[in-house]
């Protein structure tokens, strides 16, 4: 059996009376990827925020590539390896696509005050090689022509591809990513498909978190339904589609 | 695809300035062109010719003038670093240029021997460690200082950040200002003077030299050493703004959430900014001490760090060219008003309405609402090397965001 990618178990998080994850629990393998999916409200985004550190669990455990991972400050999440995307993209706007890339590899490189005054031959070579890898991960997401615009300046599309170079600069064995196809149209959303299966295919694993079954469904090799902060279904996507608590959860009960 | 006939002037540009960044293909700096060239070397045999134009045509005066604004030029670059760079508002900057005055005051100075028979046992000729050495010292002491400002005030973003470092300002002024009972170390509002001046190779730079059949006075002597000390602090900054900390700052301006999600460790690259800023005020402050030969606490009332920031902030934030602009031409808007606000006055209604104080103050508040009307990322803001408009803004400015959450 190969060691799990990312095993979480019995996370419990309460806000106040809110019981807002009970018992949550999932195992993600390398190289999948892997949905999270529920109506609103249902905790994911709460799911999201303890694994990346910004809200602490009540209780839990965590393993990352086999090892324990305890994500107490959010910018130690990065470095451990898991980069994330925002829901409500969050771009470094003034910045150019190329330096928003290149600050994701900030967490993979050293160069201090004295190296950037100074500026030796390590980290000359440094600089360059963040500038290099930042314009192939453009290139990689389809943005690579736009590498000298402004972040806010891209269009909606490209602000999700840009935000997805960015989490990938700095090589995450898991790339999470919030609701990357909210506010897309369809053919946006043809591609960003396109664009997931190819990191999928390249060896990364993704949590995806959506709202979107069907792109969730088309897309995930193993996934997890939440529902009022409970795991209601696990599995294989064909099966957790025919699931009558995922239904009831999406449709209601039906009227007798 | 846009008609040419409705392509506006500064599309035209952006056009030109794509051309020559593909040109340069992958690299971020811009290609350097031959008229580039000409600007800069253009740009320094002014800035070298300077202080004789003045003198030649306004006398000593206008040189000391030049040796403020040059004074001014540095402070803002500092400052250009944490709140043009990192976005942290500082409106309590001037205490590092304090703290820079104050250590070569009271380390050049015969004052703390006169004070403390102990030390004067100590040192029977007074502390002198002269102007080398105290720049050398004031960096980190400096440095130290931001720290200090900046460690409780890292959860605080805008306005909030404004207050406190406001507050911390004052306190340092207010100190040294107090700080003659019961101990007399800083002399109090009566100030600390017989600074000693700067030598620079046995040449006392406060005493009128020659060179060469060139008479200098010490204006023009300060004028290039500060000269010297402003290329280094540009240099610095450039430096630092294309570097992985850059970046790093840059990143927690424009959303700190981000930053921090993309593995920035925003407590310590925050402090950095506090402490790099904190550096370079603090080295002005000692030029400053040295030049005057004596510093009170007069010299850091709030209004100063609001006139420090506002250089900054109209020359354009982030930008070096622009902010050294913005010192150019508020010490020189200043003087400008000094000398023709009576004169012009007398000459139109024949009486003086208006002190040219009170008048400068008005019109500055007055440019300082047209710019940030009409130009708000200031005067001369960093380029844009776009290749075409904005075509959509449906995605949200994460400023206002990073504000309500």
């Amino acid at each position: 059996m190969t060691t799990l990618l990312l095993s979480v178990q019995n996370i419990n998080k309460r806000f106040g009376g809110l019981q807002a994850l009970a018992d949550v629990g999932l195992h993600i393998a390398p190289g999948q990827i892997y949905g999270l999916i529920g109506p609103n409200g249902a905790g994911k985004t709460t799911f999201f925020n303890v694994i990346t550190g910004l809200y602490t669990p009540d209780s839990g455990t965590f393993m990352l590539g086999g090892k324990p991972y305890q994500p107490t400050a959010v910018h130690e999440v990065a470095k451990a390896g898991i980069a994330r995307t925002f829901q409500n993209i969050r771009l470094f706007g003034d910045m150019t696509a190329l330096e928003n890339v290149m600050v994701g590899r900030h967490v993979r490189t050293k160069a201090g005050i004295f190296g950037a005054v100074f500026r030796p031959a390590s980290v000359k070579r440094e600089e360059a090689e963040i500038e290099d890898m930042a314009h192939d991960l453009l290139e990689y997401v389809g943005i690579g022509q736009y590498a000298h615009y402004t972040a806010r300046n891209l269009s909606y599309g490209h602000q999700r591809r840009l935000e997805i170079a960015r989490a990938l600069a700095t090589e995450p064995k898991l790339l999470a990513l919030d609701e990357p196809a909210a506010g897309m149209n369809a053919t946006e959303k043809v591609e960003l498909r396109a664009l997931l299966d190819k990191i999928r295919q390249d060896g990364r694993t993704i949590l995806l978190i959506e709202h979107d079954v069907k792109l969730v469904m088309g897309l995930c090799d193993q996934m997890t339904v939440l529902d009022y902060g409970k795991v209601i279904a696990q599995g294989l996507p064909q099966d957790v589609q025919k699931d009558p608590a995922v239904i009831e959860a999406y449709l209601g009960t039906p009227a007798h | 695809m846009t008609d040419p006939s409705i392509v506006s002037a500064t599309e035209s540009k952006a056009i030109v300035s794509k051309t020559s960044a593909t040109t340069a293909s992958r690299s971020i700096t811009p290609a350097f062109d031959s008229k580039r060239w000409l600007a800069i070397v253009g740009f320094v045999a002014i800035a070298l010719l300077a202080p004789f134009i003045a003198q030649t045509f306004g006398g000593n005066y206008w040189v000391r003038i030049l040796d403020f604004a040059l004074l001014y030029i540095m402070l803002a670059l500092g400052l250009n670093i944490v709140v043009g760079f990192a976005g942290l508002l500082d409106l309590g900057y001037i205490a590092f240029y304090a703290v820079g005055a104050y250590l070569m005051a009271l380390l050049s100075s015969p004052h703390l021997t006169t004070q403390f028979a102990e030390l004067a046992q100590l040192f029977p000729s007074g502390i002198h460690l002269g102007f080398w050495w105290v720049l050398l010292i004031a960096g980190p002491v400096a440095a130290l200082f931001g720290v200090m400002l900046g460690a409780p005030t890292l959860k605080l973003r805008g306005d909030y950040l404004a207050i406190v470092t406001l507050g911390f300002g004052e306190i340092i002024r207010i100190f040294l200002n107090n700080l003659d009972r019961p101990l007399n170390i800083t002399n109090g509002p009566k100030g600390i003077n017989a600074i000693d001046p700067v030598v620079f190779f046995g040449i006392d730079l406060s005493k009128p030299q020659e060179l060469l059949g060139v008479a200098l006075t010490p204006g023009l002597m300060y004028y290039y050493l500060i000269m010297v000390l402003v290329i280094g602090v540009v240099f610095v900054s450039l430096r630092l703004q294309r570097s992985r900390i850059g970046r790093a700052w840059v990143a927690i301006r424009e959303d700190e959430t981000a930053a921090k999600a993309m593995g920035i460790n925003t407590r310590n690259v925050k402090l950095l900014a506090f402490a790099m800023g904190a550096t370079f005020g603090g080295i002005s402050g000692v030029v400053f001490g040295a030049f005057q030969a004596f510093v009170s606490p007069e010299s850091f009332v709030l209004w100063e760090s609001i006139y420090v920031l506002a250089i900054v902030v109209l020359g354009g934030m982030g930008h070096i060219p622009g902010v050294i602009l913005g010192g150019i031409l508020l010490v020189g808007f200043q003087e400008f008003l000094r000398e023709l606000a009576e004169p012009v006055q007398k000459l139109l209604f024949g009486h003086v309405y208006i002190d040219a104080e009170v008048l400068r103050q008005l019109l500055f508040g007055l440019a300082l609402v047209v710019v940030m009307l009409y130009r708000p990322s200031g005067i001369w803001p960093a380029p844009k090397r776009e290749d075409r408009p904005v075509t959509r803004t449906r995605s949200h400015t994460s400023r206002l965001e990073g504000g309500a959450s």
